[in-house]
């Protein structure tokens, strides 16, 4: 035991390691923000570092090669020891991540934690949630398999978008002008060495500046951040009634920690990683490249977005989102603190969690989309096996029409539901409908027969609220 | 020596020292810095010579129908393995001329099918739909689908391998 001491006291003696460190850890927080609200930001880090660890263990096993690594994620994920339970964790973990980063800047926002002085602290964050959001998309990228392949492509077409360089900036995502060899080499660089490197360097200077201006004291009403006097009430109130950090407040960060940690372990086991798609050949067309959960609000919003105004809302909604939130401390940056002063940020975070769970839940269901494997109409559902309304049932399965509109059940969501389009529409208006189209529907005027025509809008006119016979359906 | 006491000299010494430090520091980053962006912005501006790929017998092509086809890029690195595959909708018509498309939608790319029965191109992600002319029919494309140079040879159908169309402004 005394050699262990001994040895401990040698090394601090050359080092000076602890004298460094320690101060640092017990340093004095404000009493109030040893809190379960500041939890958060800890748990987004501890997320991060799970990454780091699973991440390097995945590319212990990973072939960052076009040609294989569909392959090589075949293997971690069936073959090797653990590793399927590595790439669980790292899926998960970054869903958490995402999840956590999200409520820390909810919390910070809602505290207005972004005031005098900590207005890098809140422009660092930004740019932390930028760099994780880029990890988000060029880790499914990663995940190489067919979904990766179109998201690539929907991304560098995006890109494409932004005016004069578009076509540059596509080309340096994609390493080229087609997928191919050199577009995974390059997502393996941008999410193994850039990203991360920029993360950890932004990662260590929001924690710098953490300590350098202090954590934020849990607001109260009634007492205004004042940029002339803050500094001196906060080192006050701090010097008055502050608690050490470690490990009055930090207890709480690694009990929520723990529970992050366990939770996406347990995720990782019992679930598992996410299904491989279908290999990643970008001449296998049979593709729907939804993308992750935590994008699926963005790809809803690229879906209904009106189509003249779809190239600037895709290339400067982004930067105008980013813009307000790196300006967000110099709007205001004194003043009241708490949530309850500052009724128009609550509505604003109701707003924002409002309109992602909107579009999210759109998102899920994607209603714009063409069903190409509904279920035919059946004969009941037709309510005819031979003659026109029969031979309109079938045309209606077989001319795309099913794709997007419901009869009955079967059928898209895009058009109208046409189950009692026969109380609505003569049958020269469904013909009228059919041959120009309208709207988003395309006018079939020519390609389908007139006997096609009269057969489908025969067929259509007998959708009612009350199915009449077939033979009493002829017209109007 | 003491800030106080330094003299002239001294400091035009030290004014010496700083920006022949910072300079040579510049000079090398700057140096090893062309390879280095240089390399990674290469794709830009390096571009591939389009080649025509055989796709097919044309006589095994139905008539006024479209059919997918399936090629090599113009690029193929050799561990691209089957990411250098690409496809396009090629069409026969009646006095052997040829229609070819893009299989990537003008709106972001995704891949439209051909429904043979609609007789209509159609997108799953946002709903973009397309006439067999390519023209746009519904949905939210900017333009209508990017044809392809298709050409017959020896009696074979070829395309001519191309960019993945990034539709810009």
């Amino acid at each position: 035991m005394k050699f262990f001491n001994n040895a401990w006291n040698w090394f601090e003696d050359r080092t000076g390691l602890m004298g460094a460190v320690w101060p640092i850890m017990t340093h004095a927080v404000p009493k109030n923000s040893a809190s379960w609200f500041y939890v958060f930001g800890s748990a987004t880090m501890f997320a991060f570092l799970l990454q780091v660890a699973t991440g390097v263990t995945l590319a212990f096993m990973y072939v960052p090669a076009a040609g294989d690594a569909y392959q090589s994620l075949e293997f971690i994920t069936n073959q090797t020891t653990f590793g399927r339970i590595v790439r669980g964790l790292h899926n998960w973990g970054a869903s958490a991540m995402i999840l956590l980063v999200g409520l820390h800047m909810i919390r910070v926002y809602m505290t207005a934690s972004y005031k005098f002085p900590r207005e890098m602290h809140w422009i660092s964050g930004v740019v932390l949630l930028a760099l994780t959001i880029i990890m988000a998309f060029s880790g499914q990228v990663v995940r190489w398999d067919q979904t990766a392949v179109w998201s690539t492509i929907v991304a560098a077409e995006q890109a494409g978008r932004i005016p004069f360089i578009g076509t540059w900036v596509a080309d340096f995502l994609i390493g080229g002008d087609t997928i191919g060899g050199a577009t995974l080499s390059r997502m393996f660089a941008y999410h193994v060495f850039i990203v991360p490197a920029l993360l950890i360097i932004f990662l260590a200077f929001h924690l710098y500046l953490v300590i350098k201006n202090g954590i934020s004291e849990f607001p109260k009403a009634g007492e205004p951040v004042d940029p002339k006097t803050y500094r001196e009430k906060y080192e006050a109130s701090v010097k008055r009634d502050g608690v050490p950090f470690w490990p009055v407040a930090a207890w709480r960060d690694m009990v929520f920690g723990f529970i992050v940690i366990t939770t996406i372990l347990l995720i990782a086991v019992i679930i598992g990683p996410p299904d491989l798609g279908a290999p990643p050949n970008p001449s296998n067309i049979d593709a729907l490249p939804v993308p992750d959960w935590y994008f699926i609000f963005y790809f809803a919003f690229l879906a209904l977005m009106p189509p003249p105004m779809e190239t600037v809302l895709m290339v400067f909604g982004p930067l105008l989102v980013g813009l307000l939130l790196f300006a967000l401390p110099f709007i205001s940056n004194r003043g009241e603190r708490s949530p309850l002063r500052r009724p128009w940020a609550v509505a604003m975070v109701a707003l924002t969690i409002g309109s992602i769970s909107g579009l999210w839940a759109i998102g899920i269901t994607s209603p714009w989309s063409p069903r190409f494997h509904a279920e035919p109409l059946t004969v009941e559902i037709i309510g005819a096996d031979s003659g026109p309304v029969y031979r309109g049932g079938e045309y209606f399965n077989d001319k795309g029409c099913l794709y997007c509109h419901t009869i009955s059940g079967h059928g898209g969501l895009r058009g109208p539901n046409l189950t009692y389009i026969g109380d609505r529409l003569t049958t020269n208006e469904l013909t009228w409908r059919i041959m120009n189209g309208g709207l988003n529907m395309p006018g079939f005027g020519g390609t389908l027969t007139n006997d096609e025509l009269s057969d489908l809008a025969t067929f259509l006119k007998t959708r009612k609220h009350l199915n009449p016979q077939p033979s009493s359906s002829g017209g109007d | 020596m003491s800030e106080k006491t330094k003299t002239s000299e001294e400091c035009s010494r030290r004014q010496f020292f700083t920006h022949i430090s910072i300079t040579l520091g510049s000079l090398a980053a700057l140096m090893v810095g062309i390879p280095i962006v240089g390399s990674i912005l290469a794709p830009i501006v390096k571009k591939p010579k389009p080649i025509w790929r055989p796709v097919g017998e044309l006589r095994s092509f139905t008539l006024d129908e479209y059919v997918k086809v399936t090629f090599v890029d113009d690029s193929p690195l050799p561990w691209a393995g089957i990411t250098a595959e690409t496809a396009a909708w090629v069409r026969r018509s009646n006095n052997d001329e040829l229609t070819a498309f893009s299989v990537n939608c003008a709106h972001l790319g995704c891949p439209v099918r051909w429904v043979s029965g609609a007789k209509l191109f159609m997108c799953p992600c946002h709903g973009g739909v397309y006439y067999s002319d390519g023209s746009v029919a519904a949905g939210p494309p900017p333009r209508g689908l990017y044809s392809y140079p298709a050409r017959i040879k020896d009696g074979q159908v070829e395309i001519k391998t191309s960019p993945i169309p990034i539709t810009t402004v």
